[in-house]
């Protein structure tokens, strides 16, 4: 783990298949470390307290013209105002396609036996009320340590990770957000190693 | 004509029906000149060219087929989808790219709600997939950037502030704005994640979608993100529905892949015990 900023604000872990969020505020930093390798941490962000500005996966990449998220990416509104930025990335690349798993898209990928299943969605939700949100803030996430590749024919798909224990990012909060996280509980595809784990989140302040 | 009385005033303003220009709708729909090869024209509920850095909405019932039509071979049409029950449920277009394995929509292509259900079917498409799912609509400042505005009231509006106002007509915001899909514009993915950008005309391309449920439709004609052409360039986009079933558990694009097979299968459910499927 690579913690830029010096002070630390908060430290803690999350239970695998259980939500997170905080509010930082610009120019603190989050580090998230993947404590057991390939988890899956589903990512959306608002800023604060206008959470009307939110994390928007489209003008994201078509901004930086990639796919791929990684050092020096600018995680941006649909207004393109930056919210944050990755400073520090040990894995390489992160997904910005593949969304969240909820009971419902369970259905489809695996059959209706999966759909009472936990799900990212439902973790977004429970994250989210507290803070007055709700199901019409849940858009396009990020997936911290998921690896979504793209075929030539356009084939597209959750596969084996890139990540290793103990590997690590670090964002730089723009302006004040807030950030919504699912610690993914998906166990029917490979974005957790059929195995969801705990993750750590680091907030610094320069 | 004077306008000074009111009188004169009325006048004036009735004097001006019949006018017809390129970009306008057809009311009734039915009076549309050219109906589609086997479509009856009083089965037409929609016939409409929307001008470039325009707007259009409609609200239409499950089972109707809506063709978009790029005329002159500039149009992009954006596009965004909800359920007219229902406008938190919406066009998921993660779930659209990941559920079905393919990023690059055609036909047989299933548009996806965040409920699982397929809110759309892709049932015709002549440009081989000439589409992007993934760029989004682009905002004023990348306007602003490129052609100097990006405002609606100016000569080169941005997509996402056309979709803001389309929206607001139906008293959405932009927390019911997430990610668009667009027609009409090749984007494609490299190995290394970056895009390819194809802008190339087809005039008089077309695609075609089933609504599944009832929808509200959101259509933006307005430039593409990663169209970085100095010159604001678009043409005139045409829209044509027509009354019909939604896709039958018989018909080959109904089990076309089991994943879409089962959105179709939550469609069928959510619709019949709704009362407006049986």
């Amino acid at each position: 783990m690579t913690v830029l900023a010096t002070e630390i604000r908060l430290d803690e872990e999350v239970p695998a298949r259980a939500p997170w969020s905080a509010r930082l505020s610009a120019g603190e930093e989050l580090t998230i470390v993947d404590l057991g390798g390939n988890q899956a941490v589903d990512f959306l962000l608002f800023g604060w307290p206008d959470t009307h500005e939110r994390y928007c996966a489209a003008e994201t990449i078509a901004a930086q013209g990639s796919i791929f998220l990684t050092t020096g990416s600018v995680l941006l509104s649909a207004e393109a105002t930056p919210l944050m930025t990755v400073v520090a990335d040990e894995c390489g690349r992160h997904d910005t396609l593949g969304g969240a798993c909820s009971k419902e898209s369970n259905s489809l990928r695996y059959g209706q036996h999966t759909r009472h299943q936990h799900a990212c969605v439902e973790n977004f939700l429970t994250a989210a009320i507290p803070y007055g949100l709700g199901k019409r803030d849940l858009v396009s996430n990020v997936n911290w340590f998921m690896n979504v590749p793209v075929e030539a024919d356009g084939t597209l798909g959750i596969v084996d990770g890139l990540s290793r224990p103990g590997l690590s990012l670090s964002l730089r909060a723009e302006r004040d957000v807030l950030v919504l996280v699912s610690n993914c509980p998906q166990i029917n595809n490979p974005c957790n190693g059929f195995d969801p784990t705990p993750v750590r989140m680091v907030v610094s302040a320069p | 004509m004077s306008t000074a009385t009111t009188h004169g005033a009325r006048a004036h303003a009735r004097a001006q029906a019949g006018t017809v220009v390129s970009t306008m709708a057809t009311i009734p729909a039915s009076a549309w000149p050219e109906p589609p090869d086997g479509v009856d024209a009083a089965d037409l509920t929609w016939a409409e060219v929307v001008a470039p850095g325009g707007y259009a909405t409609k609200v239409i019932s499950a089972g109707t087929t809506l063709r978009l039509t790029d005329s002159e071979g500039e149009a992009c049409a954006h596009l965004l989808l909800y359920n007219a029950d229902q406008t938190w449920e919406r066009l998921n277009v993660a779930d659209s790219v990941k559920v079905p394995w393919q990023a690059y929509m055609t036909t047989g292509h299933p548009l996806l709600s965040d409920q699982g259900r397929a809110l759309a079917t892709l049932v015709a498409d002549s440009t081989d997939s000439h589409h992007d799912a993934l760029c989004g609509a682009a905002p004023e400042a990348v306007h602003a950037a490129r052609y100097g505005a990006g405002g609606p009231w100016s000569e080169t509006p941005a997509a996402r502030e056309l979709f803001k106002l389309a929206g607001a007509k139906h008293d959405l915001g932009v927390r019911d704005l997430a990610p668009s899909i667009s027609f009409f514009k090749r984007v494609r993915v490299a190995a290394d994640g970056g895009f390819a950008v194809s802008l190339a005309a087809q005039a008089g391309g077309s695609v075609a979608l089933r609504a599944e449920l009832p929808l509200l439709v959101l259509v933006v004609n307005a430039p593409h993100r990663l169209d970085e052409r100095r010159e604001y360039t678009c043409g005139p986009l045409e829209l044509l529905a027509w009354r019909g079933e939604p896709t039958h558990p018989d018909d080959p694009l109904f089990s076309a892949t089991p994943e879409a097979q089962r959105a179709l299968w939550n469609s069928y459910d959510y619709a019949t015990a709704r009362g407006i499927r049986r």
